[in-house]
């Protein structure tokens, strides 16, 4: 079993429309999970059936019970989060947004008025679709902790693909490098990094690639939408090659895949045309491509 | 006046509209500044080539265990509600990178023999853009936590009357560091699918925080009117539409500001501006 992490560093390069393409092609040969918690989109074009439904708990949030807070306001002096303030009868009081739940006014209130509730922080399933199985998650409104959820949905897909003798565990990441971008990435066999020729793209492949290296997952790029800067596609191949990282082609910049969103569907199995092609052609790199070791 | 550009998705377009905002407003001779909060992938300073002139490092306290004092009670490692101190045998280790610095095991020690010592996360580098004050925040690779460095970058002076800061995209942790606090947010989106499934989580989270707001259309196609009417069914005013052009897409791709390398494109940031003062005056 293979774990493929799709990333991108910056966002919106097309991580997510590649990912279906990779599922339609694996041909019933994966489990697909989507990463990307925050912005999850990738259920856009799979339409999943949902089997089953997880609540996920995460971190707590202080609560302050005003009949037994004086307002002496030590909570107030302790909190480095800037989350609690005096409210103007006196009372201390938590603004839960800003909250990190780190329990510091709970044990430090002399009057013990600070209670500590466990956070619901969204849900995650596990449904069928035509490709096969999905793990995903839907977080809740300015809710925390994406890595932790991001871990999750990882284990429960790498748990079904033992369990269902799947050749691939696929993933959609998240843009970014910070908590659940490292969440999905660590201890996965490849990275996918999908990047258009720009001098962002250029700029944050550069960091991504940074932290596939410090992590120790191989990696592989795909330059998205190349034609639009063909000289920064090229300078980018070049990049790979100084990097000792793999090249797995570049996709045309085609109005097909924005159609193919629109109809719910991924790219290869709503066209045949040159655009499919390319991404075929990347499926193939990346399928050939040696990832890491496998930790297990 | 503080506005934010959020999106919910990436790559719908966050930057290149604070970028030129930005520049624009800079240009027309207002005192402005540029923020970009998208620590993990700042891409800002690409478009404005800004000439840095102060760096200092954001850094969170950690703890660190006086050995000779620490006598494994494990008091620490039960409170520690982010694992990030764990008892080996006879000792307790510290795992910085868990840390959210809060303080509490340093309060809490029986035996004192708990300190603080800085950890750095990335750094916060000020400057300016030409007319446009510039401040940025780079987080280092391999680091998690985005939001400290985020509340660094914003509590650097900001003298400017006006300021524009570019959040990182997502509706999690980092963007609310980014946006809180704000007076006006902007929601860049694109008239997709992904676009507009990601707009509405960003607009729940906006309308969760009370935070008044607006939206931009990118990459507008002229038969495509999905965006109009998701934004008419929820009640938001759309401020600006730019169209997809592939001639922005290529100058964008150079690194150059589409409000002066695309003829026709300063009015439709001009139109912006003037939507967005008319909403946070109404």
């Amino acid at each position: 079993m293979k774990e493929i992490v799709v990333i991108s560093g910056k966002g919106g390069t097309g991580k997510t429309s590649i990912t279906a393409s990779f599922a339609a092609l694996a041909k019933g040969k994966a489990i697909v999970a989507d990463c990307d918690v925050d912005a999850a989109d990738l259920h856009l074009l799979l339409d999943p059936d949902r089997k089953r439904q997880v609540p996920f708990f995460s971190g707590h949030t202080a609560l302050v019970n005003s009949e037994r807070c004086t307002g002496c306001g030590r909570c107030v002096t302790l909190c480095r989060f800037g989350a609690i303030r005096d409210s103007a009868n006196g009372i201390c009081e938590v603004d839960p947004i800003a909250c990190e739940g780190c329990g510091v006014c709970v044990r430090f209130c002399p009057s013990e008025a600070i209670t500590f509730q466990e956070n619901r922080c969204g849900d995650w399933y596990v449904s069928s679709t035509r490709f096969g199985t999905m793990v995903h998650a839907r977080l809740g409104i300015a809710a925390e902790n994406s890595g932790r959820l991001v871990t999750l949905v990882r284990t429960e897909a790498k748990r079904l693909a033992e369990e269902q003798q799947a050749r691939y565990v696929l993933i959609d990441g998240s843009p970014g490098i910070g908590c659940p971008v490292i969440a999905s990435l660590t201890a996965a066999q490849l990275a996918v990094i999908v990047i258009e020729p720009t001098v962002s793209g250029v700029h944050d492949l550069r960091r991504i690639a940074g932290l596939t290296r410090q992590l120790g997952v191989s990696s592989i790029v795909c330059v998205n939408k190349w034609d639009i800067n063909p000289a920064m596609t090229e300078t980018i191949r070049r990049f790979t090659e100084t990097e000792g990282i793999g090249f797995a082609g570049t996709v045309r910049y085609d109005h097909v895949v924005t159609a193919a969103q629109r109809a719910g569907k991924a790219v290869v199995e709503f066209s045949e045309g040159p655009v499919a092609e390319d991404i075929t052609g990347v499926w193939l790199q990346v399928n050939a491509y040696p990832g890491s070791p496998k930790i297990s | 006046m503080r506005i934010a550009i959020a999106s919910g998705k990436g790559g719908t377009g966050k930057t290149t509209v604070a970028a030129n905002l930005a520049y624009l407003l800079g240009v027309q001779g207002k005192a402005v500044r540029y923020i970009d909060c998208d620590v993990e992938e700042p891409n800002g300073h690409l478009f404005l080539h800004p000439t840095m002139t102060s760096e200092f490092p954001a850094t969170i306290p950690v703890p660190v265990i006086d050995e000779k004092k620490c006598v494994a009670c494990g008091e620490c490692v039960r409170f520690c509600e982010y694992k990030a101190l764990v008892r080996l045998g006879k000792t307790v280790m510290v795992f910085p990178e868990l840390c959210h610095g809060c303080g509490g095991c340093t309060l809490l020690c029986p035996h004192q023999a708990i300190s603080e010592q800085a950890r750095d996360i990335g750094s916060v580098q000020t400057g300016n853009a030409g007319p446009v004050g510039f401040t940025h925040g780079m987080l280092r690779v391999g680091e998690a936590m985005s939001p400290p460095l985020i509340r660094s970058v914003l509590a650097t002076a900001a003298p400017e009357p006006v300021v524009i800061i570019d959040a990182p995209p997502g509706t999690t942790c980092p963007v609310i560091a980014a946006i809180t606090g704000v007076d006006f947010v902007l929601l860049v989106t694109e008239p997709t699918p992904f676009g507009l499934n990601d707009l509405g989580l960003a607009l729940s989270m906006v309308r969760e925080l009370g935070i008044p707001h607006g939206v931009v259309v990118n990459r507008a196609d002229s038969g495509n009117t999905t965006a109009e009417a998701y934004c008419e069914q929820r009640n938001v005013p759309i401020l600006a539409r730019i169209p997809d052009d592939r001639h922005i897409a290529e100058a964008y791709s150079r690194g150059e500001m589409i409000i002066t390398a695309v003829p026709g494109v300063s009015d439709y940031f001009e139109a912006l501006w003037l939507a967005v003062q008319e909403t946070v005056a109404a």
